[in-house]
């Protein structure tokens, strides 16, 4: 018994191996490979047209695939069960809750659809809507919106959630308000897929990101681990004497600093040494520098 | 990890799934809600073919030849019929086609919700507007053109079937052609047209012996035509048959082309539904 438990929370929440789709010619996801463990919180991370929605549409079982293996909760999603439906909880980019109905009355309704929801009073008060639990939905702004679309995703206590780029188009207050928000339903055990463009999202959100170019994964680990495997070196930047400022890049930034150190006796003038930020990894391995 | 796995573990000993039939209840309960919340689509979808019959029947209102009915008489039942399919076809047409464009279909394909239960949910809508509306047009017409509520149970029993056959191959035309527009912005375009052309061949606005016989064979391809001669036969003497293009009531044939569109509507709906629009693939 304990050792058939084991087995089931080892087994990936979803494997996708070599998944490919086009859309008329053109390759939107090229071989994309994807593991994600039960628990964590993964980040598919990646520029606007990497791919990142059509992969987390196949996963939904909202779109079909040219070729490659998925497999989300052990099934195949383009077979997907009412029984695996009540299992998944999506969260899409776009809204799309009945607007003539209050906030209470779509999500009580939205849990008689499972077979073990959450309590929707519960949810509303997750998602920080109880004040609004007895507004029409087209009363709510875009963030609330968004929000009642997060209780519409978790009512049906999931173990597993997928959430298309969520916070799009949020004010900063807003998304702290969202990130806290995914963290508790993290905390509560459940396995979470988010997309987005927004790296500190990535950041304060993620166990592991996938950072996705072209239709690949180009590269996946802990935010840490992309700095330190994709961040290169570290720079080590002051002042001279004569005012003139330098900087170096070393792979090695404290022997650089004992060497300075050694010269200037005491205070270094404006030293600084910086690691590359997860931004500067990200836009290398997407390809994007020139942008910058 | 361990909570993770105790609650998948759980999760998959439970867990019975909500019936098709139940959900079907409660989405026709909240359909009904969101209907009577817009108030504007309320007072436009129930006083349209109030408005009508009061036009027309308070236009054309003198005998029609030796058939012992009165114009105003005649318009009372096509008027049924055309509140009937406005409730049916015209309604599920434009809202069908709004929410797959705004995505709420695509919103319930992605919970467990049985796709029978959405259907169910409609069927229901449309069987309680369509009462309602039918009730107000006989009320109308009983009160003031002279309609006279047939007396014995027979054709209380023939507009049962009527009633339940039209209504239901309409809804199906409805829900097919919910399908052709690309967006919620045409809709309404697209469904209005061709019920308005329905409407003029099928003898609605137009005695059926004024109207070309080939019009009228054409409009015999669809349900309203039927609808719209059944309940003539429910609700005018017999003395008005003169009029018909067969020159009788023909329930036998009413039963059996409404029928076929139920199951040919069926089918159609079967393979042309989609839960996406065409621009999500």
């Amino acid at each position: 018994m304990l050792g058939g438990m084991t087995a089931h929370a080892n087994e990936l929440a979803v494997d996708v191996r070599g998944l490919r789709k086009r859309y008329g010619g053109v390759s939107a996801v090229d071989g994309l490979d994807l593991g994600i463990r039960r628990g964590e919180v993964f980040g598919l991370l990646g520029p606007n047209g990497a791919g990142k929605s059509t992969t987390v549409e196949i996963l939904q079982g909202n779109r079909s695939r040219d070729g490659g293996e998925v497999s989300v909760l052990g099934a195949d999603p383009a077979t997907g069960t009412r029984a695996w439906r009540s299992r998944v909880g999506i969260v899409w980019q776009d809204e799309s809750a009945p607007v003539e109905l209050t906030v209470g009355e779509t999500v009580r309704h939205f849990a008689r659809y499972y077979p073990q929801p959450r309590d929707p009073r519960e949810v509303i008060r997750l998602v920080g809507l109880e004040a609004k639990a007895d507004s029409r939905v087209k009363a709510l702004s875009g963030g609330q919106r968004r929000r009642l679309d997060v209780a519409l995703g978790v009512i049906g206590d999931p173990e597993l959630l997928l959430l298309d780029e969520p916070t799009t188009g949020f004010d900063p207050a807003a998304r702290r308000q969202f990130w806290d928000l995914i963290r508790l339903l993290a905390d509560d055990g459940t396995t979470i897929l988010l997309t987005t463009h927004y790296l500190e999202e990535a950041e304060a959100l993620a166990d592991r990101l996938a950072v996705v170019a072209r239709g690949r994964v180009v590269a996946e680990g802990t935010p840490a681990e992309l700095r330190r495997r994709y961040g290169g070196e570290a720079t080590v930047t002051w002042t001279e004497p004569d005012g003139s400022p330098r900087a170096e890049h070393t792979a090695a930034p404290t022997r650089t600093v004992a060497a300075l150190m050694h010269r200037f006796d005491g205070e270094i003038p404006a030293l600084t040494v910086t690691r590359p930020t997860l931004e500067d990894v990200y836009l290398r391995l997407t390809g994007q520098e020139a942008v910058r | 990890m361990t909570t993770t796995a105790v609650r998948a573990t759980a999760r998959e000993s439970a867990g019975i799934m909500p019936g098709a039939w139940r959900i079907g209840l409660l989405r026709g309960a909240l359909e009904i809600k969101q209907f009577f919340r817009l108030r504007e689509q309320v007072v436009f979808t129930f006083s349209f073919p109030v408005v009508f019959l009061f036009l027309f029947a308070s236009i054309f209102r003198d005998r029609v030849g030796h058939t012992g009915v009165t114009a105003s008489q005649l318009y009372v039942p096509a008027m049924m019929a055309s509140g009937i399919m406005s409730t049916s076809f015209q309604s599920l047409g434009i809202s069908i086609a709004v929410e797959r464009d705004e995505k709420v279909l695509r919103r319930l394909r992605g919970t467990p919700m049985p796709p029978a239960a959405y259907f169910l949910g409609k069927i229901w809508l449309v069987l309680f507007t369509a009462v309602l509306e039918t009730a107000i047009l006989l009320a109308v017409g009983t009160a003031f053109y002279g309609v006279h509520l047939p007396s014995d149970a027979g054709r209380w029993l023939d507009f049962g079937w009527i009633f339940v056959l039209g209504l239901t191959g309409c809804a199906l035309l409805g829900i097919a052609i919910s399908s052709v527009p690309r967006s919620a912005k045409s809709a309404s375009s697209v469904v209005v047209l061709p019920f308005l052309v329905i409407q003029f061949i099928s003898g609605v606005y137009i005695s059926v012996d004024t109207i070309p016989g080939w019009m009228l064979d054409i409009g015999a391809l669809f349900p309203l035509k039927w609808l719209c001669q059944g309940l003539r036969g429910v609700f005018l003497p017999d003395s008005a048959k003169v009029l018909e293009q067969a020159g009788s009531w023909e329930f036998g044939r009413i039963a059996l082309v409404l029928a076929a569109w139920c199951v040919g509507g069926s089918a159609l709906c079967l393979l042309t539904f989609r839960w996406k629009n065409r621009r999500d693939g």
